[in-house]
């Protein structure tokens, strides 16, 4: 790609004769720029995608409770998003006069900040990936287990009470589904037998059922099945959506760590939670649902696949929300610890076991 | 707990069922009015924008008893009367607060003479602040412009009252 790239920069401006000039200046800072360019690449039609969402969800949630949803603002009113953001960007970012004004501030950049940066390792095709790290999966652990700090910075700093009861509930509940997460991807790690995020599709691609052309019966989702849906619903807890949604609690605490915010603030805890939602998704196709592997043996694998599989996953999140009422703060903690952990502690030896015994799958 | 529940709660089978419900009602028909373009039938009865009408040739109607006035749970009606030359008693003012107004209907149950009544108009709106605070020409003007409809709709409710 990158040389595909530098030859067509070549051949353009050896048409005016001034490639060798320009590349003199550009040699020492290329790789930066190249990173940048993937960086833009990967980032704007993700903001693109998150800002849809919002409006997806509009609809979705619309459709099943038998509304129309937005329908107004341009053609089937596909504009929504635009005007929504119009709107937050112009609006005035109140401080209040008791917040720290520093980390009131900083809250909502530390909760964008880690849902964009986990992208860098998420592979969208056979080294597509912005860094293809060895340890992608103890990275993007870690950098979505910052998020939490924006939230909890956002909630003291508002110096407030509805976002401090906000904050100590994220803080509670980011943090218990943080573990039963990180244990259901060690059978993800077992199985696959490596960190590199690459690796752990490549490693779905091979079985009985893909011998049979029958790939997607293959992929880690169906012989790792309690431990992904352990996964896939630690995920919505983990992005603070419903019916896990106590930290923002509308009805509770009106909006949890952003009641006062405004404006482009706000704009950035929504974005932060709908970049979640997208990483969440993209997470689960990786490491449960082949990322970029292809269904079926007679289609070819493609990016097209990732997308589509995180968009089921997505449309999962919205179905989620319609559908269930919110748990309440001590039943989370429940399901957390008294069901996923011990959930996770038996299956992660059966695994073990079934990995070293003569019915293997994954030999 | 029996094992037939626990096989029901680990296959989430209380889930899928909502999920099952919300999904079917994904693709059912939708049943949103598409307001403006679409309204939705009103009633004979229903209360509206205000308005003070007239008989037929034109003499107004309400002789200033202030039984309105007494009845307004809101007290958004003003009255003031006066005797006029012919020796009839008429009101001088006449005044309605639409942002006290809670449209109850008692001014039109209490009024002797069909005067004052709320009409099928919904759609108004005011600008600045006192442009709801409606003075007699202007519900005696209201009462001019949907004189036809007032008159229908008691026609059509009459055989109730």
């Amino acid at each position: 790609m990158e040389a595909q790239v530098l030859h067509f920069f070549e051949w353009f401006w050896n048409l005016f004769g001034l490639w060798d000039t320009l590349w003199g200046l550009v040699k020492p800072v290329w790789p930066l720029i190249w990173v940048i360019v993937k960086i833009v690449v990967i980032l704007v039609p993700l903001l693109l995608a998150v800002a849809y969402l919002t409006f997806w969800e509009r609809k979705i949630i619309g459709w099943m409770q038998v509304r129309i949803g937005p329908n107004r603002v341009g053609p089937w009113g596909l504009l929504q998003p635009i005007a929504d953001g119009v709107k937050l960007f112009l609006k005035e970012i109140l401080i209040p006069t008791k917040a720290d004004p520093w980390l009131f501030l900083l809250a909502p950049v530390l909760a964008i900040a880690p849902a964009l940066a986990a992208w860098a390792a998420i592979p969208f095709f056979d080294g597509g990936a912005l860094a293809n790290i060895n340890a992608g999966v103890l990275y993007l652990l870690a950098i979505s287990s910052l998020g939490v700090y924006g939230i909890i910075i956002a909630g003291w700093s508002s110096n407030s009470k509805y976002p401090f009861l906000g904050a100590m509930r994220s803080a509670a509940q980011m943090v218990s589904y943080e573990v039963s997460m990180g244990m259901a991807l060690v059978t993800v790690l077992m199985v696959s037998n490596s960190l590199n995020l690459t690796d752990i599709v490549n490693a779905q691609n091979h079985g009985m059922f893909k011998n049979a052309g029958w790939n997607f019966l293959s992929w880690n989702w169906l012989p790792l099945l309690p431990m992904f849906l352990v996964y896939l619903i630690s995920g919505v807890a983990e992005t603070n959506r419903a019916p896990f949604d106590v930290v923002e609690g509308e009805s509770e605490i009106v909006a949890g760590h952003m009641v006062e915010y405004s404006g482009m603030a706000f704009a950035m805890f929504f974005l932060a939670e709908y970049a979640n939602m997208w990483l969440i998704s993209a997470m689960v196709s990786v490491f449960f649902l082949g990322g970029w592997l292809s269904p079926v043996g007679f289609l070819p694998d493609s990016i097209l696949w990732l997308l589509a599989k995180m968009s089921v996953i997505a449309f999962g999140f919205l179905w989620l929300r319609a559908t269930f009422p919110r748990y309440r703060y001590d039943q989370i903690m429940r399901l957390g610890w008294k069901v996923f952990v011990p959930l996770c502690l038996i299956w992660i030896p059966v695994v073990g076991i079934w990995m070293m015994s003569p019915v293997s799958v994954w030999k | 707990m029996g094992a037939r529940d626990l096989i029901r709660t680990f296959s989430l089978g209380e889930l899928r069922q909502g999920l099952a419900v919300t999904l079917r009602y994904l693709f059912s028909p939708k049943i949103t009015v598409m307001y403006p373009e679409e309204k939705t039938p009103q009633s004979p009865r229903f209360r509206g924008l205000h308005a003070l009408r007239r008989y037929p040739n034109g003499e107004e109607r309400c002789i200033a008893c202030k039984l309105c006035e007494a009845v307004c749970p809101a007290m958004a009606i003003t009255i003031e009367s006066a005797e006029r030359e012919d020796g009839s008693r008429r009101t001088t003012r006449y005044d309605i607060d639409l942002t006290k107004c809670i449209f109850c209907g008692f001014c039109e149950e209490a009024c002797p003479v069909d005067a004052i009544v709320e009409t099928h108009v919904l759609e108004y709106h005011g600008e600045t602040r006192g442009d709801l605070y409606y003075t007699k020409q202007m519900l005696l003007a209201n009462g001019d412009r949907y004189e036809a409809e007032i008159a229908k709709a008691r026609e059509h409710d009459a055989k109730y009252r």
